[in-house]
């Protein structure tokens, strides 16, 4: 990555909808090798996907999230590392971390109301070898979400129309 | 009953678009290019820190010089990033924004009848403070040629017998221009030639895009004679909070000082709270903005000279000040029209002064979106002119 990957990275993630045009005008270099550059970058696999932040509050849809500690028993030879990429395999599973603190894993778990997530982590994660605790926190209001604020308006305010 | 206006009051101008002003209320669409400020609010540290020390009283009346933690911060932040060493203790004060400043500053040198300098295209304040502090404005140009950097040969030919100081501002509103330690040599010299002051506004130091800000007082014997004006709205977003600061040789800060201590006392105290904690810890936010405001330069004047209007690239604040030659119109009458017909609100160069005319001021300090819209609605006014080659000469008159 140079610093023209850098700042094309950057605005990416903050917005990845900007058009191609318009990222080169920015980063002062042709369009073409804007998606040249953004290629490459998703088969280096640094750019992992592209994707949109939503706010289940306002959209409807009836989502439920939890967060799901575990405490877990390391493998000889393997650490973490089989048991955390197993539970990332689940569809229902948004995100898994390794941590440090009281628990080892932390686990972003998503489903249609509380005895759905109830019943994914007691019938799927729970059971799993060498998890020795769980502890599951339901999410009942999310503030921010991916570095975009989910309350009221992001900046600004009335601006005068002039000013010198 | 006789008019009890004074002469001066009557004597500076009214804000030299108020006309702009009332034709934007009556439109809703407006995408304005006319704000001489960030679009980003305050970063949420300096707000943060600004809470908890209102929730814990702090709200007296500070020392007139301004908060000392203040003054030491800005002190150590000057001699850090530009090597400029100032004492927070004798040539220091934290004024009430940038204008209060320049208010003071030209107060503290003007006498009646003294001629004072202006660099121009200049902000729009400098001269009707030189009038009201009972001294005679003489602008100076900065020419399209030059890139819009004061040089030494333009400055000569204002000097007179009768010159006390100059005022200058770079990176400049509303040109977007800078200058290098070259440029400010060739000035220092006239400037110690002659005696003068030199009142530096640099309220846009933080926002250089293609080198590091240069202060004139770093330059040669500069700093003996030089008020240096800087402040927290550009860089910080802090424009509401009206935080500024002057840094001058103690005679000079001595005698701004008791100017502000008769008329505004202190700086709003809550403001230099923010302030300070914007310094102590926002420093990554402000580059982040800066960064933000170099990015969207480069779509918007990329996009102007597309659209048919010639643009130098600024190197530094956060205005483009391209040309309307090639349209055949005046720049304000380019500006209404394109306000009339494509509810773009941008700033007449001739607003500036001496140089100006024949520019338009277009702040990019605004979303990507409205950037690129903006620029849509310009491509479209700047071709709908070559259909219709009768009207692009004429200024059509507007009630005002």
């Amino acid at each position: 990555m140079d610093a023209t990957d850098t700042a094309l990275v950057r605005l990416l993630e903050e917005n990845s909808r900007i058009p191609a045009t318009e990222l080169a005008a920015m980063l002062s270099i042709p369009a073409e090798e804007v998606e040249e550059r953004i290629r490459a970058l998703q088969a280096e696999g640094i750019i992992r996907r592209f994707t949109a932040v939503v706010d289940r509050a306002r959209s409807g849809e009836a989502e439920v999230s939890a967060i799901i500690e575990l405490k877990v028993s390391p493998e000889r030879d393997h650490g973490y590392d089989r048991l955390a990429e197993r539970i990332a395999r689940f569809d229902e599973v948004r995100s898994v971390r390794l941590i440090t603190g009281t628990y080892d894993l932390h686990v972003l778990v998503t489903g249609r109301d509380m005895q759905e997530i109830a019943r994914f982590v007691s019938e799927h994660i729970a059971p799993m070898e060498r998890i020795r605790e769980t502890a599951t926190h339901i999410i009942m209001k999310s503030y921010k979400e991916n570095g975009a604020l989910m309350v009221g308006r992001d900046g600004g305010g009335d601006r005068q129309p002039f000013s010198f | 009953m006789r008019d009890h206006v004074s002469r001066a009051a009557r004597t500076i101008p009214p804000s030299g678009i108020r006309r702009f002003f009332d034709l934007v209320q009556t439109m809703d669409d407006v995408i304005s290019l006319g704000v001489g400020e960030p679009d980003f609010s305050t970063p949420w540290k300096a707000i943060d820190a600004c809470m908890v020390a209102l929730e814990q009283g702090q709200t007296s009346y500070t020392s007139n010089r301004g908060m000392p933690a203040l003054r030491e911060r800005i002190a150590d932040d000057l001699a850090r990033d530009y090597g400029l060493c100032y004492d927070p203790e004798t040539e220091m004060i934290i004024t009430t924004g940038v204008s209060e400043g320049l208010d003071i500053a030209i107060r503290a040198v003007t006498d009646p009848g003294d001629e004072v300098l202006i660099a121009q295209p200049s902000y729009v304040s400098y001269a009707p403070c030189v009038t009201l502090a009972g001294g005679v404005p003489v602008p100076v140009p900065c020419l399209e040629r030059d890139r819009f950097r004061l040089t030494a040969g333009q400055l000569m030919e204002r000097v007179t017998p009768r010159t006390k100081a100059l005022v200058i501002n770079f990176p400049n509103n509303p040109t977007g221009a800078v200058m290098t330690a070259s440029d400010l040599r060739e000035v220092a010299d006239v400037v110690e030639d002659h005696d003068l002051v030199l009142l530096s506004d640099e309220v846009y130091a933080e926002l250089s895009y293609e080198q590091p800000h240069v202060p004139a007082a770093t330059i040669g014997a500069l700093r003996e004679r030089t008020i240096t004006l800087n402040g927290f709205s550009k860089a910080y977003a802090m424009t509401g909070w009206r935080i500024g600061y002057l840094c001058a040789p103690p005679a000079l800060a001595d005698a701004a000082l008791k100017i502000h201590q008769y008329v505004m006392l202190c700086a709003p105290s809550m403001g230099q709270v923010a302030a300070l904690a914007a310094l102590r810890s926002a420093r990554a936010e402000k580059d982040a903005m800066v960064e933000a405001y170099r990015l969207r330069r480069n779509l918007f004047v990329e996009g102007l000279n597309r659209a048919g209007l010639p643009c130098h690239l600024p190197e530094g604040a956060f205005y483009a000040f391209p040309s309307v030659a090639p349209t055949g119109l005046s720049d304000v009458a380019f500006a209404e029209q394109l306000l009339a017909e494509e509810h773009v609100a941008v700033v007449p160069g001739s607003v500036f002064g001496e140089g100006g005319a024949g520019h338009l001021r277009c702040a990019y300090a605004v979303s990507r979106e409205d950037l690129v819209e903006a620029v849509n609605r310009i491509e479209r006014f700047v071709s709908s002119l070559t259909d219709r080659p009768s009207q692009a000469v004429g200024v059509r008159q507007r009630a005002t």
